[in-house]
């Protein structure tokens, strides 16, 4: 496929200026690439200062990566986001009323809209959380929706992510980082800010304390610790949002409470933003082995002594076999047509799907169903002959573990290159915030872009980027 | 704040002094190598001693040799202490207290660390020696100009100085101990050359040779200089006046309460029986036993607090 057949989201497809792009190319068209290159390595510097890393699964303490930061922001107009937000905070608000539904009576599988062998029989459903009521009733406290778009007004969410979603430090450092480096180009455009996502958090998060809480709450963000990929991010969180950061061993339960051992004796805390997963949360409850949970805090959390954010369980509302039944959970319990229309996606648990799929595997996009960070999955169009069998034959072990999508004409966004601009493949990640006043959604998030000529991988470890992601005021 | 935030802090500024007290000890001994006046192999092996690696040297390199000396103060990772080991482990623990610092504190020490990475990843030749340890002293002072600049006073700093101050008092305690000899009045009143190049190689390694030639006058000798290092509230490397911050931050992490903590009792102690006498005092005592006497008394008051004040579980 040529690059001439996606939609640019600069030159659409007939290499017409887009109108969000008008003030920024004017500028750009204007700049000496002299400078502009030295602006990129500039870029690269303030991150590795900062300390803006991540750290490689199964390397060396030493080995702390740089995300790429493109220095050409992805700009959205005013108008295309209002249409998008609406679509992600109508898709939120079902999760969490599908999420209550699930751990309570169920009404959807009754309704005989979702099979009930989807709960069941799903890894990621929770049976802990049966008839617990968390604090607001809210589950997914942040939640991070994958965006993809094809065409001026095509957007699909690609994924849900529900339990802990990470990029949000990338999509605060990439606009920090722009603004130290471009303060004209903030002059003459009107982006509207995402810097008060910090605040917004640790707002949100205190409206949920357990419902007994008196004075401010005490919010904490628990981190598995400093050799996590996102230690980075959970640290800088915890730092913006002016709150503790705790691992389990700080940790313990005492009279009834997750208190953090300080330099005078143990403290409660009302609400926990965990960053770890929920196997490890809980040794007493889930992993025996886990060192990077609380001993016991499944029972305090049962007993609504502390809220955990995103509560247990929710993992149930993104597993990618539910994803394909999105569309039909919207529906249910909006009472709406789904504003966000899904990714087209065959089940391979269904027979007639999978025989669909294995006959198209060239053409196709599989995953599996609880896979991430682009581990594990194939993009027939890419993969070698040896590469698709092999996977068949992964697909005929396992056909339940596995879905496929079309290969997406994703769109692109001109990137700097050693050969100027040039197009090149992205998605989007905007970040949610749920609390009982409602729904809260930084105007832009994250952009990740596939550097790599030609390539559909966003994916931080496979060789993706970010970029600063603008909403303008219209 | 955590146990664990209080640890951490403590041992990034511990580190961080470590490292730039190493850094002197190095450039010192190169110094002393340099004039030719004394036993070059002696003069590296006390300044092994001196930063507490004689031991750990001996056994995994035997021979002592101004290279292998240098190499093993300055970048070793086989020591915990060398300088690049001290800055590597300042920065992880700058990591892990993160959100007790401040934006400018951790950058000054991420870019030490990064410069660190750089210039220490090779053997470093002679003549690139003396620049490598200016920027290394240069950087360990941005974190510490940061730090005086930018940390709120509370808890936080407090363990910050608990830390610096432990380590600079355990550093020329040590200094002390291993040159005691050199020091003890049956030393001639005017020194040998050789003498004077010792007393010099002291007063370089806490940085205070050009204070005590003010101060004391040029005829000053063993005497002048015991009391300097020990009873000098004016020397920032003396032990009297690292005393008096550490007495001064436990106070400030101990107020509201009617009484004293432990670390303070132990640091009362030490005060009421080592730094509230004439330097003659000490000579009566034994300069040796003194020495080693607070050395062992600065450990019990660093692990008081870290039982006082939780940072372990």
């Amino acid at each position: 496929m040529s690059s001439d057949s996606f939609f640019d989201e600069m030159w659409g497809t007939s290499q017409t200026l887009r109108d969000p792009y008008a003030t920024f190319h004017q500028w750009f068209d204007a700049e000496d690439p002299a400078r502009l290159r030295a602006k990129q390595r500039e870029a690269e510097d303030l991150f590795r200062l900062t300390g803006i890393t991540f750290n490689v699964y199964g390397r060396a303490e030493a080995e702390e990566r740089l995300i790429p930061f493109d220095i050409i922001p992805r700009i959205l107009s005013g108008n295309e986001w209002y249409k998008l937000s609406r679509g992600i905070e109508q898709r939120v608000r079902a999760i969490n009323a599908f999420l209550h539904d699930i751990y309570h009576k169920q009404e959807i599988v009754k309704a005989g809209r979702l099979p009930a062998e989807m709960i069941a029989r799903n890894e990621a459903f929770l049976p802990h959380m049966i008839g617990v009521e968390p604090p607001g009733g809210v589950y997914t406290h942040i939640v991070g929706i994958d965006v993809v778009r094809t065409g001026p007004g095509e957007f699909f969410v690609l994924e849900d992510n529900a339990r802990t979603p990470s990029g949000v430090s990338y999509m605060l450092e990439n606009r920090e980082t722009m603004l130290q480096m471009f303060p004209e180009l903030f002059s003459r455009n009107r982006v509207q800010p995402v810097q008060n996502y910090p605040t917004n958090l640790r707002r949100s998060l205190a409206a949920c304390a357990p419902s007994g809480t008196k004075d401010a709450p005490v919010v904490a963000v628990l981190t598995p610790g400093i050799y996590n990929s996102a230690y980075f991010e959970h640290a800088f969180l915890a730092d913006q949002m002016g709150v503790e950061l705790v691992e389990g061993g700080d940790l313990r339960v005492v009279d009834g409470r997750v208190a953090m051992r300080t330099t005078r004796g143990y403290t409660p805390i009302d609400v926990l933003y965990r960053r770890v997963d929920d196997d490890f949360l809980d040794p007493l409850n889930f992993n025996p082995d886990s060192q990077l949970g609380v001993a016991g805090i499944m029972d305090v959390y049962r007993a609504g002594g502390i809220t955990i954010a995103n509560a247990p369980g929710t993992g149930i509302a993104d597993d990618k076999a539910i994803y394909s039944y999105m569309p039909d959970i919207v529906e249910f319990y909006t009472g709406e047509q789904p504003l966000l229309p899904n990714v087209p996606t065959w089940r391979c648990s269904d027979a007639d799907d999978l025989a669909y799929v294995r006959e198209h595997l060239a053409e196709l996009v599989v995953k599996e169903v609880h896979g991430s960070g682009g581990y594990g999955m194939l993009v027939g169009p890419a993969a070698s002959k040896r590469e698709i069998a092999d996977f068949a034959k992964k697909l005929d072990a396992k056909p339940s573990n596995y879905i496929a999508q079309p290969t997406l004409s994703l769109s692109t966004v001109p990137t700097f290159t050693a050969k100027g601009l040039s197009p090149r493949h992205v998605d989007l990640r905007p970040f949610v915030l749920v609390n009982p006043d409602g729904i809260q959604i930084t105007p832009g998030g994250l952009t990740r872009v596939a550097l790599k000529k030609g390539s559909l991988v966003v994916n931080s470890s496979q060789g993706g980027g970010t970029k600063d992601t603008w909403v303008l005021e219209d | 704040m955590l146990g664990k935030t209080a640890n951490g802090l403590f041992w990034l500024f511990r580190y961080l002094e470590r490292a730039e007290n190493t850094a002197r000890l190095i450039e010192t001994g190169q110094r002393i190598a340099l004039t030719r006046l004394g036993d070059s192999a002696a003069e590296w092996r006390s300044v092994l001693q001196s930063a507490g690696v004689w031991p750990a040297f001996e056994a995994a390199r035997g021979e002592v040799t101004k290279e292998a000396a240098i190499n093993w103060l300055l970048r070793d990772r086989g020591n915990s202490s060398s300088v690049y080991s001290c800055i590597c482990a300042a920065r992880q623990n700058a990591r892990l207290v993160r959100t007790a610092l401040t934006g400018d504190m951790w950058e000054a020490i991420n870019s030490a660390y990064m410069n660190a990475q750089e210039n220490l990843s090779r053997q470093v030749a002679e003549r690139d020696l003396p620049g490598c340890l200016r920027t290394l002293r240069q950087n360990t002072s941005l974190v510490r100009g940061m730090t005086h600049g930018t940390m709120l006073r509370g808890e936080r700093y407090d363990f910050a100085r608990l830390g610096t101050f432990l380590e600079r008092a355990d550093n020329t305690a040590r200094i002390l101990d291993v040159k005691y000899y050199v020091l003890l009045p049956t030393a001639r009143a005017v020194g040998s050359a050789l003498d004077n190049v010792q007393w010099e190689t002291i007063l370089r390694s806490v940085a205070a040779r050009g204070g005590f030639r003010m101060e004391y006058g040029a005829d000053s000798g063993p005497r002048e200089i015991t009391h300097f290092l020990i009873l000098d509230q004016r020397l920032p490397r003396s032990l009297a006046f690292c005393a008096a911050q550490l007495q001064e931050n436990l106070r400030s992490l101990n107020a509201g309460n009617a009484h004293p903590s432990e670390p303070m009792r132990k640091l009362d102690y030490l005060n009421r029986k080592y730094l509230a006498h004439e330097v003659e005092a000490i000579f009566d005592y034994g300069l040796h036993e003194y020495i080693t006497e607070i050395i062992g008394l600065l450990a019990e008051i660093a692990n008081e607090i870290e039982r006082e004040y939780r940072f372990y579980e």
